[in-house]
């Protein structure tokens, strides 16, 4: 990382730490879903983005890591916290599992394959055998955690909102590390390997089976993860909330943010969580029509996505700076 | 690398087809358009499943190996219609190609345990040796879909060195090059082949680069051997000569 690197992140930082105390709680709740949204779609883009497999079904694990969350905490009393590696343990093995069959089908039809996935999990959730743990069509209501009385004591008074949004932010930050040291090494250089070159890359002795179905669990658990916290943060988890229509948003939430980019993922997320009120405000009567709008401007205006504008502008920045 | 005998039998691509690649020697494998040149190099490098026969590297049979792990043994490979990762740089082109002589998985990658930073190192280093052993110094930041086809070549070459291969296989390192990039590339295969001991089998069309810089040559047509032998030997052998120019010669 070099040194701007470094300072932009610092910034980016701080300000994540301050805004809650700067906005309503309202507001808290939606940064909290931006930064939920942006771990989902960095699962996402780890799949898609560097290792070129194409999900529309990612909602499912999404699905899963919300429902996981909340049927410990309502049926079995686990507390919040303890329930995240839970949900990501169960998303890592369902998507490892998922994985390996869908080897075989490449580009659209593994596409296909998760658009299966990602239109059937809703109902098995609605299934009456299964209506006890996961409360059918009514879904499962979960409490709101508090701040845990330690901060009260450090005189730091945080409303569950807030408290809510930095224990997001906190397993954020754990997350993007963790994906960007997998990225940046030999694993890293595999997954693009693959996604650019497959021959080539069993060549180079990549076991390309594996590291695919290791990769789609990886994603998935990233993604569920996200549910997890969706969970907690919503409060409540209902079939429907898991519609395809998510699947279809993440995607739209990489390729907006930047394929292939850890940073797109948290553009991609301010686009989905944003976008969609803003488009709301502006026509009430056809906010999709506005939301369409904004998604061909988006694609039309960076193809790269915004992480790729981004870099692209910085580059001419400092080629101009060299000029002068 | 001692005693490969390729035999195949039953498809009609390949028709029992046996010789051998003495380790340290570089080995020609002519023959006109669809003589079963590529698909020999692919069941060697595992891509074909061969029906009959078998492959022998170091002694023990290729044909239950899989894959990936063909590199591991010591096969290192170019193509050719080049099959570089286009949207990585020439430096992670050939640090992939050092995947197969490292070993940390996802996990301790992403927990960047301490090892997994030795390696790393390592591995740039080894790639940064093989980047200046091939002249790509300049360009080894570029992204290697925006090299010109020549530098793509030796990327490739690069890449495949990176495994530390012991049987080094050319798919036609030479076409697309011009007169004098031939000249430098059949000086440069002579190089590499003394300095890391390498044993390289070559399919090239390009006459001259074959007979001048090969020990021994195989001349396949239509999925047989027809001839074998030191460059000029198969140079005057009757049905090289006919298979070339066609008719009854």
């Amino acid at each position: 990382m070099s040194r701007r690197q470094l300072i932009v992140l610092a910034a980016v930082l701080a300000l994540a730490c301050v805004l809650p105390f700067l906005v309503s709680n309202y507001r808290t709740f939606q940064f909290n879903l931006v930064i939920i949204y942006a771990i989902a779609l960095l699962g996402l883009n780890i799949l898609t983005g560097y290792n070129g497999q194409i999900s529309l079904g990612h909602g499912a694990f999404y699905a899963m890591g919300a429902y996981c969350t909340a049927i410990l905490m309502d049926k079995f009393g686990v507390p919040y916290w303890a329930t995240l590696p839970v949900a990501g343990a169960v998303c890592l093995l369902f998507g490892f599992l998922f994985g390996l069959p869908a080897l075989r089908l490449e580009g659209l039809y593994l596409a296909l394959a998760t658009f299966a996935l990602g239109v059937s999990l809703p109902q098995l959730l609605k299934y009456h055998q299964l209506e006890n743990w996961t409360g059918g069509v009514q879904g499962i209501v979960i409490a709101k955690p508090e701040a845990p009385a330690f901060f009260g004591s450090l005189g730091l008074r945080l409303n569950p909102d807030q408290w809510l949004y930095f224990f997001t932010l906190a397993v954020a930050i754990v997350m993007f590390v963790l994906a960007w040291n997998l990225l940046r090494g030999r694993v890293g250089r595999a997954l693009v390997a693959i996604r650019d070159q497959h021959v080539a890359a069993e060549a180079m002795g990549i076991n390309s089976a594996m590291v695919k179905s290791l990769t789609f669990g990886v994603s998935a658990m990233y993604t569920g993860i996200a549910g997890s916290l969706g969970a907690i943060a919503v409060q409540f988890v209902a079939p429907d909330s898991f519609n395809i229509f998510l699947s279809i948003v993440f995607l739209v939430g990489i390729v907006v943010g930047g394929l292939a980019s850890i940073s797109g993922a948290i553009y991609g997320a301010l686009f989905i969580q944003f976008v969609p009120n803003v488009a709301d405000e502006i026509s009430k009567a056809a906010p999709w029509a506005i939301f369409g709008v904004f998604l061909i401007g988006f694609v039309y205006l960076m193809p790269m996505g915004v992480a790729g504008a981004l870099r692209m502008a910085v580059a001419r920045l400092g080629r101009k700076r060299q000029n002068t | 690398m001692r005693n490969v005998g390729v035999r195949f039998g039953g498809i009609v691509a390949l028709d029992d087809v046996s010789f051998e690649v003495t380790r340290g020697r570089i080995v020609g494998l002519i023959g006109p358009n669809g003589a079963g040149k590529t698909t020999l190099f692919n069941c060697l490098s595992r891509l074909y499943q061969c029906d009959s026969g078998d492959i022998l590297f170091d002694g023990s049979s290729l044909l239950r190996v899989s894959r990936h792990r063909i590199a591991e043994l010591g096969i290192g490979r170019t193509f050719q219609n080049l099959a570089l990762f286009r949207t990585m740089s020439v430096l992670d082109n050939v640090m992939v190609g050092r995947h197969c002589r490292t070993g940390s998985g996802f996990f301790v990658n992403s927990l960047r345990l301490p090892g997994v930073a030795r390696e790393e190192q390592a591995t740039l280093e080894k790639a940064q040796a093989l980047i200046r052993l091939l002249g790509l110094g300049p360009v080894a930041d570029a992204r290697v879909a925006d090299l010109p086809f020549g530098t793509q070549k030796r990327v490739e070459l690069a890449r495949a060195l990176a495994c530390e291969p012991k049987l080094l296989l050319l798919d036609e390192p030479a076409s697309g090059l011009n007169h004098e990039e031939v000249g430098v590339l059949g000086k440069l295969l002579g190089e590499i082949r003394d300095r890391l001991a390498l044993t390289v089998l070559l399919v090239e069309h390009h006459m001259s680069l074959v007979m001048s810089i090969s020990d021994r040559v195989v001349a396949l047509n239509f999925g047989k051997k027809i001839a074998e032998g030191n460059p000029a030997e198969v140079q005057q052998h009757p049905e090289v000569i006919q298979a070339y120019l066609g008719g009854a010669a």
